[in-house]
């Protein structure tokens, strides 16, 4: 059974781009842990002969013609943008590497 | 930036240790729109104008999938002599990245389109080397960024960053070689060969524009060393974006003369992401396997699999160009070359455009000597790919059609090529308007050619006598009236029938 | 309050039809029922009238009827994008966006004429069972204002049980139809997966989302599924078939015969957690179809059980990921962006501010069941879970037409009184989650109210993939036999003022 630590919860915090607070770190484990408690069931039946299931629709090979459709003009692509610049999405300086 | 790297001497390296080499090679498909909208999929074009609900990750917009990047992902898989999947799906890679409109990149995981291939490698020798393949799968794109201020456009020391995402969304095919092993000292060799003959072949099945140098095609080179006699692979670095095949060919040698260094000194290799730099050869280390993300892989809800048919698959297999070791064989032996000849012009890059020139009637020894010699050296000069001159196959076989027929001189050929080059239009249209037609109007030689005996009687006396070698030199003062326009054959006989001898 | 309010929406289509009223009077009306009423409910986000008011007079001018419903106002969720109409999802994350294009179902209503009141309220990117995880502020239950209209879609049924809207769209990831249709009262109907197209539906959980009908009657949420139902190429998941007979289905139940129908009762979906008055409303509803001429039997489905816990890790695993588009970058909120905070930084502070706490919640319970390690115990379990519930669904479905069930083992809880037992507020949707994670459809329709505290109580009827059509034949073969409902709506306090 799970025992979700606050270090833990803060590793999730960390992937999923939150800057949870002290107190949301608290609450969070103490809420993910009883969560996770009970939904730790599924394993009582998830056999190994069981095939998992990931869409409800039974269908196959979705394809789209390789043809162009309208898109959005540059003024419709920025319009919504915290910030902008030559066209361009204006953002923060990324510290980060390319993946 | 880092302090200079100790690096053992690559003989030692050799003596010590075996290479062992994982190449992943990332593909940008020529297909006329986005993997998964209808965007167009052209390179470059003002920023955020190739953009949709769907590439741009607005909310509520889902993606369909591009019917013929799963064909040519199949094409490249038959290609590559794989399996291709009965039934496969795409999975989501998640992690943030600004670059990344989703923050998930929608690629394929445990389930990829073609597996289990390989591709026979010619060295310069001769020798085949055989890389087998992992995999190739599909993926998509991402935007790029624009790191402003700080130092040059680098991203460290940046202020802010300028994102443009016309290229998110662009179709990706990933080619993974399980490990290459037993190369030896051959190694950045087998790594460069490897590029090189992919490429060809990526090239011959029309899929990409297999352009490293605009980044539709990419290489990340992952090496390692294991002591002599080791069984186990050593500790490996991924170098990033080598994007030149003598890029790869260096990295790799780069990476194994450090990675020598290091254990000698008795350390161990840090498994990391490396970067290389073009200006002097080397790597510098990026992120190490302790910061890398968790993923959180997990199939794809907002497309469905993929079920190729057999029926399907095999009409694809009806559309695979020759094999590169058969291709090889057969140039060879059609057109008569020597092993170091044909070497050279593998090694150019220029084969497609030899074949493609021939087939538009030039004779296979001037369409080389073309592409090989004058016209890779103006590549080169120019910092560009060969198959980007400005010049196409037919324009290079008129002008060889023009030479043939004494219309134009090899001299007065390379003159129009660089014309065509400089944008001035058909070959014919440059030797009309440069003036550069041999002079082959009698009317007009005759007068050069009188011209020239006047002045040097003494020299028409001897040819008058018998002695027809002297007419070189009026031949001589002919051509340099004429400004080497002239036919000297031509003037030869000329001169001979004006003095009567 | 204007009699117009009070008419269904196939009275009204009738009416402006045959040119009767219009349906610019139509929607005036309307718009003023919400200007009465809203402060109260507060059931939508957004009243765009000019824009409903703009395309009511278009179906006035035009010759021909558009589409059945044609000048038959609706109230649109605010998940579902709307071309130049701000689309929130409930979340400041989102305030003030504005997108630039349409659902495929907005477009669908734009196209058949139906004019946009305007935008619902609903819990935070669909996530919760009480409308209470808006960003801005709870909407009430029409019946007794200091309970919850159910959720997500607490908006869209809390709007047509309170006549602000004849009809509403919602969407269903885990009953967020269906809850708040029992709750208020009213007819919410899950369509099956693939039958409404998701394209411009701001994704919960990709593989469970379903847009479809909130409505006071059946037959009018037939009409309206005809409307915004088929195949669409924009979403991969569409079926490529035609719509079933819906509207017909329901005309057929209409006639008050359910003989020569099979229906199942769910033996898992009772007991503890179950209000007496919930029981002995269904127990009432079972009665009456089989009163009605249905053959009715128990059936067993043993992995409902597992349908909350498996629920609770695919739609947070599949959220985890959906949302990761928010991230300041592109559109939306963003703070701390003074020179000094890189992107990353940016990033998780405004995640942070923008999010409320289920959402971050379930992002983090997503992150988890998701992460090397965990991933079979946890997602890949869940969704072997999901194969064990359609093979329950498929074993069902070969001895009877339709399953029946209550809807949700409680009427209306008080506003705030799960809001901290997250595990409480998830129990809400135990009996509507199975028909998410099986993809077939499923419908809400009231069964009267609980003898206990005289609120509503709904009867769950499910199908088979694709077999919408059997919904609402005895759904409106029911409705029928029941008897009207929301004519004892309680007189909204205020509103005739
Ligand atoms: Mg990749
Ligand atoms: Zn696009």
């Amino acid at each position: 059974m799970p025992n979700i630590s606050r270090a833990e919860v803060a590793h999730l915090a960390k992937l999923a781009r939150l800057a949870v607070t002290d107190e949301e770190l608290d609450v969070f484990a103490g809420q993910l842990d009883q969560i996770l408690d009970s939904v730790a069931k599924v394993g009582e039946v998830a056999s190994e002969d069981v095939p998992p299931t990931s869409h409800a629709v039974p269908l196959t090979n979705v394809f789209r013609e390789d043809v162009e459709r309208p898109g959005l003009t540059q003024q419709q692509a920025l319009a919504g943008a915290p910030s902008a610049e030559e066209g361009r999405f204006r953002v923060p300086r990324i510290l980060g590497e390319e993946q | 930036m880092t302090a200079v790297a100790d690096l053992m001497d690559y003989a030692e390296v050799i003596e010590r240790y075996d290479p062992v080499l994982g190449l992943e090679v990332h593909v940008e498909l020529n297909t006329n729109t986005k993997m998964f909208c209808g965007c167009p999929n052209v390179f470059g074009g003002e920023p955020n104008t190739h953009v949709c609900p769907t590439c741009l990750g607005l909310p509520g917009a889902l993606p369909v999938l591009n019917g013929k990047g799963v064909e040519s992902a199949i094409r490249i898989g038959l290609a590559l002599n794989c399996e291709i999947a009965r039934w496969c799906r795409f999975a989501r890679k998640n992690y943030f990245y600004p670059d990344m409109p989703k923050n998930f990149q929608t690629s394929q995981y445990d389930e990829p389109i073609a597996f289990d291939g390989y591709l026979d490698v010619t060295l310069d020798d001769g020798e085949v080397v055989r890389v087998e393949i992992e995999r190739a799968h599909m993926e998509e794109d991402t935007g790029k960024s624009l790191h402003v201020g700080g130092a040059t456009g680098r991203i460290h020391g940046a202020d802010y960053s300028l994102l443009d995402y016309n290229r998110a969304g662009v179709p990706l095919i990933e080619i993974v070689t399980k490990p290459i092993v037993g190369t030896g000292e051959r190694a950045p060799e087998v790594a460069r060969a490897y590029v090189n003959t992919l490429r060809d072949l990526l090239r011959a099945l029309d899929v990409s524009d297999v352009r490293m140098d605009q980044g539709s095609l990419r290489c990340d080179a992952n090496v390692s060393l294991m002591a002599r006699g080791a069984t186990e692979f050593g500790t490996r670095t991924e170098t990033k974006n080598v994007n030149s095949l003598r890029s790869v060919e260096r990295a790799v040698r780069y990476e194994m003369t450090r990675q020598g260094a290091v254990l000698a000194g008795g350390g161990t290799v840090t498994q990391e992401t490396r970067h290389f730099q073009e200006s002097d050869g080397t790597t510098s280390a990026g992120r190490t396997k302790e910061t890398a993300e968790d993923y959180r892989y997990f199939p794809e809800p907002d497309l469905v699999p993929i079920a190729p048919s057999r029926e399907w698959v095999d009409e694809l297999r009806k559309t695979m160009p020759e094999k590169p070791a058969d291709r090889r064989k057969r140039i060879q032996t059609e057109w008569n070359l020597t092993p170091e000849e044909l070497r050279d012009l593998f090694n150019s890059g220029a084969v497609d455009l030899v074949e493609a020139t021939v087939a538009a009637g030039a004779k296979p020894g001037e369409a080389r000597g073309w592409w090989v010699n004058f016209l890779a050296q103006e590549a080169n000069s120019r910092d560009v790919e060969l198959t980007t001159l400005p010049i196409t196959p037919a324009q290079v076989a008129r002008v060889t059609e023009l030479v043939a027929s004494g219309e134009l001189t090899n001299k007065l050929a390379r003159e129009v090529v660089k014309g065509v080059l400089a944008g001035e239009g058909e070959p014919d249209d440059v030797v009309e308007t440069r003036g550069l037609k041999v002079v082959s109007d009698d009317s007009a030689l005759l007068a050069a050619v009188d011209e020239a005996l006047a002045a040097q009687p003494d020299v028409a006396d001897k040819i008058r006598g018998g002695k027809v070698q002297a007419a070189g030199a009026i031949v001589g003062a002919v051509m340099k009236a004429t400004k080497g326009q002239a036919d000297a054959k031509r003037v030869r006989e000329l001169i001979i029938e004006r003095v009567g001898a | 309050m204007t009699e117009l309010t009070r008419l269904t929406a196939a009275e009204l289509a009738e009416k402006i039809h045959r040119r009767e009223v219009s349906s610019v009077e139509v929607t005036q009306a309307h718009l003023d029922r919400i200007a009465q009423v809203d402060d109260l409910v507060h059931a939508f986000l957004h009243v765009d009238a000019e824009g409903a008011l703009a395309a009511a007079k278009a179906v006035d001018e035009a010759p021909e009827p558009v589409s059945p419903l044609a000048g038959v106002p609706l109230a649109l969720k605010d998940v579902l994008t709307t071309k130049g109409i701000p689309t929130t999802c409930g979340s400041r994350t989102l305030e003030g966006w504005i997108p630039p294009y349409d659902a495929t179902v907005t477009r669908k209503l734009r196209e058949a004429g139906v004019p946009i009141l305007g935008k619902t309220n609903m819990d935070e990117f669909a996530m919760g069972s009480s409308t209470e995880n808006s960003a801005f502020g709870p909407t009430h239950n029409p019946w007794d204002h200091a309970r919850i209209p159910g959720g997500s879609g607490g908006g869209s049924s809390a709007s047509v049980a309170a006549f602000e809207a004849p009809l509403a769209i919602g969407t269903d990831t885990g009953g967020s139809i269906r809850q708040p249709g029992a709750v208020t009262g009213t007819v919410g109907v899950k369509p099956t997966y693939g039958g409404v197209s998701r394209y411009g539906l701001v994704a919960f959980s990709s593989s469970l989302d379903q847009a479809g009908p909130c409505a006071r009657t059946v037959l009018d949420a037939a009409l309206l599924h005809e409307v915004v139902a088929g195949h669409d190429p924009m979403d991969s998941t569409s079926i490529d078939a035609p719509v079933p007979p819906v509207v017909a289905a329901a005309r057929e139940g209409l006639r008050g015969d359910l003989a020569g129908v099979k229906v199942g009762v769910v033996t898992e979906f009772s007991g503890e957690g179950y209000q007496g008055g919930v029981l002995r409303s269904f127990e009432g509803a079972v009665a009456q179809l089989r009163e009605l001429g249905a053959e009715v039997v128990e059936v067993s489905c043993p992995s409902f059980v597992y349908a909350l816990p498996a629920y609770y890790l695919i739609a947070p695993s599949e959220c985890s990921s959906n949302l990761a588009r928010f991230d300041a970058m592109r559109y939306g909120l963003r703070v701390a962006d003074d020179g000094e905070h890189s992107a990353e930084e940016v990033m998780s502070l405004t995640r942070e501010a923008g999010f409320g706490p289920e959402v971050k919640r379930r992002i983090m319970l997503g992150t988890y069941a998701l992460s090397s390690g965990y991933y079979d115990a946890y997602y890949g379990s869940a969704q072997k879970v999901r194969t064990l519930i359609t093979r329950d669904f498929d074993t069902a479905f070969e001895k009877v037409d339709v399953l029946v069930s209550p809807t949700t083992p409680t009427t209306a809880f008080k506003i705030g009184e799960r809001v901290d037992d997250p595990m409480a507020m998830y129990l809400s949707d135990i009996c509507s989650i199975p028909a998410n994670l099986a993809g077939n459809a499923a419908m809400s329709v009231p069964s009267g109210l609980s003898d206990e505290d005289g609120l509503p109580v709904g009867l769950q009827i499910m199908a088979p993939a694709l077999a919408d059509d059997r919904l609402y034949r005895v759904g409106a073969a029911y409705e029928l036999a029941r008897g009207d409902i929301l004519g004892r709506l309680p007189e909204l306090k205020g509103a005739l003022a």
